[in-house]
């Protein structure tokens, strides 16, 4: 049986994602699609505890935006899989960035100059850490998308620039850059959709999706990762999907393939 | 075939008064390979550069969606004279800081200075939403390049999708068409995602382009409708390859399209000759009052006939035509083409195809030049 405690999962493997926690090469944008039925924050959860509880990555640092949930809400149910967040922030591994209370400037410009400062505030981590002896790559989170449009007046615009300059950090810093998104709230807006510029945009896509069959019990529902693989000056590694089950228990998550259940 | 005509045609470059060659390269998600097909195009065309072969001189890459080191590493890796990289290639950096943020926060002392512009053939955008600025360092660039001779540089942009969420499509296609009517342009290309936009800015880019490349999912998946476990495999096939079809339009108003099947590979990507797909052809024939297209009797019709030496080798003996025939033969023949004729009355479904040709001086019914495409 494989759960999330153990060294590699179906999802990890799908993902590329090597033992130490690391991912396949710095400039990745990873996205993450929920649905209303399916949350997909617990992949946003098992990552956290990945790139941060790794032995031997103990200069990397993990950039978490949140628009969706206070500090405790991460630390709780983290410290049930076995990460104790509070320790990790006070050893600056993980800097949490409060989005909910910031005041929100009315107009494009203010917005703008206020995703600007905190674009320099990850900006200033990420080189901080970048110049630590045995650095190998940090991690960008935002949780959620959605909500960040909602704040910024709805300007998906001013997402996708932020997102660029995350992305283009990301390159020039080996950092993976992970977001969440949720695809139900677009399915009424016509083309052109941020979703899909994010799609363009990200390296892996991950949907969680209901079965299509309805809920059960034994199965919460599934998962598609889409790798499009990495491109590099020589050669492009092959794109491939991946499809599996999943079942959220009180601590971890379990993986499996369609069928291989009893 | 078609991406070799592309390539051909953007290493000519601009005829003299007129416009220089543009070509748009357009995707979907559902195929979402034309980056691969930029790629393939610029290699093609910074091969033919640095060996002199094309009209253009240099390369100006506008660099919206891929860092400008990217780029260089990808012609590096590609060209078989990669020291010669900097004599022709000039990049225009639009990714690494394209609303002056960096330069921003480095001026009021929030992060360090550390400037990325360690390739020295990149020179960097501040503000895309500039357009007349991005003009005139494309141009200031190209001149750069081509050393002030009289000579012409190609412009390759890859992202149009990206101008377009920063300013609107009028000022985007005035920046393209500026740049394609510029006297020292050879010819210019550029990718954008067709699903970002609204129908009238695609349209919009073909217009002011001579050829647009479009690559298409070869299976359609159930409309587009999310990822089931069942069109998965579908899915996955789009990734991997794609229908890349072309269209030329010829300055006398002419429209060629060609069609081939894109797949990627480990280093790059492979055309191949496309199967005759009737779904595709269907579509592309204009609604008129007379028919274009066979019905499916036709079609079943023309399947039937037996067309000249085809009859041959089922049992008869194998006659070759080989200008004269022998008495005896001719005797035999004239018995068995009545034979024949009353066997096709008989059997009404078949049929045969007479031509006579009436004379040598006979001209191929055609005002094309036969050596149009001829590749000296």
């Amino acid at each position: 049986m494989m759960s999330s405690n153990s060294a590699n999962n179906l999802l990890d493997e799908a993902l590329g994602f090597n033992d130490d926690g690391g991912g396949g090469g710095g400039g990745l944008l990873l996205l993450i699609e929920d649905r209303v039925e399916t949350s997909g924050a617990f992949i946003l959860h098992h990552l956290i505890k990945r790139r941060i509880s790794s032995p031997n990555r103990p200069n990397d640092v993990v950039v978490f935006l949140s628009f969706a949930h206070p500090f405790s809400h991460y630390d709780r149910i983290l410290r049930k899989m076995g990460c104790n967040l509070g320790v990790q922030k006070e050893n600056k591994r993980f800097v949490y960035y409060d989005m909910l209370n910031l005041n929100y400037p009315e107009g494009e410009q203010g917005a703008e100059d206020l995703l600007l400062s905190v674009y320099g505030k990850i900006q200033k981590t990420v080189e901080l850490c970048s110049s630590r002896e045995g650095y190998k790559n940090s991690t960008i989170m935002i949780d959620d998308i959605s909500l960040m449009e909602v704040a910024l007046c709805g300007s998906s615009n001013l997402v996708l620039d932020f997102l660029h300059y995350c992305y283009s950090l990301a390159t020039q810093f080996d950092c993976l850059v992970i977001i969440l998104n949720h695809e139900d709230v677009y399915s009424t807006v016509d083309v052109p959709s941020p979703l899909l510029q994010m799609e363009y945009l990200a390296n892996i896509v991950i949907k969680a999706e209901p079965l299509a069959t309805g809920l059960a019990t034994d199965v919460h529902g599934q998962l598609t990762v889409l790798n499009k693989g990495i491109c590099q000056g020589s050669g492009c590694s092959k794109s491939k999907i991946r499809n599996f089950h999943f079942r959220v228990k009180e601590n971890c998550v379990e993986y499996f393939y369609p069928g291989s259940r009893t | 075939m078609a991406a070799e005509a592309i390539s051909r045609a953007l290493r000519d470059g601009a005829l003299e008064g007129e416009h220089a060659p543009a070509l748009t390269i357009k995707d979907s998600i559902h195929a979402p390979l034309g980056a691969f097909v930029f790629d393939h195009i610029l290699a093609q065309l910074s091969s033919n550069i640095s060996s002199s072969k094309s009209q253009a001189q240099g390369i100006v890459l506008v660099a919206f969606a891929r860092s400008p080191q990217f780029c260089a590493e990808l012609l590096k890796s590609k060209a078989n004279d990669a020291a010669s990289l900097k004599k022709w290639l000039r990049i225009v950096d639009c990714y690494t800081d394209p609303l002056g943020w960096k330069i921003q926060l480095a001026e009021s002392g929030i992060v360090s200075n550390r400037s990325t512009q360690n390739a020295t053939t990149a020179s960097l955008c501040k503000n895309v939403r500039d357009l007349d600025m991005l003009f005139s360092s494309i141009v200031e660039l190209g001149k750069e390049v081509i050393r002030e001779t009289k000579g012409r540089f190609a412009v390759a942009i890859d992202s149009v999708s990206e101008i377009l969420r920063h300013a609107s499509i009028s000022s985007a296609a005035s920046l393209l068409s500026n740049l394609r009517s510029h006297d020292q342009v050879a010819c210019l290309f550029w990718l954008f995602h067709s699903d970002l936009h609204e129908m009238k800015a695609s349209s919009a880019l073909e217009y002011i382009s001579s050829m647009v490349a479009c690559v298409e999912p070869i299976s359609n998946t159930a409309n587009g409708k999310g990822m089931n476990s069942e069109n998965l495999p579908l899915i996955e096939q789009n990734l991997g390859r794609g229908e890349f079809s072309v269209r030329f339009k010829r300055r006398n108003g002419r429209i060629r399209l060609m069609s081939e099947e894109l797949h990627t590979e480990q280093m790059g990507i492979n055309f191949v000759p496309a199967f005759e797909d009737h779904v595709t052809s269907q579509s592309l024939v204009p609604k008129v009052q007379f028919n274009l297209q066979l019905s499916e009797k036709e079609r079943n019709d023309r399947a039937k006939v037996v067309l000249p030496f085809e009859h041959q080798g089922d049992g008869k003996p194998i006659q070759i035509y080989d200008g004269r025939r022998s008495v005896s033969e001719s005797k035999t023949e004239n018995k068995e083409t009545n034979a024949e004729k009353m066997h096709v009355n008989e059997d009404s479904g078949r049929g045969e195809i007479i031509y006579i040709r009436d004379s040598d001086d006979e001209m191929p019914d055609s005002d094309e030049d036969p050596d149009d495409d001829l590749d000296i």
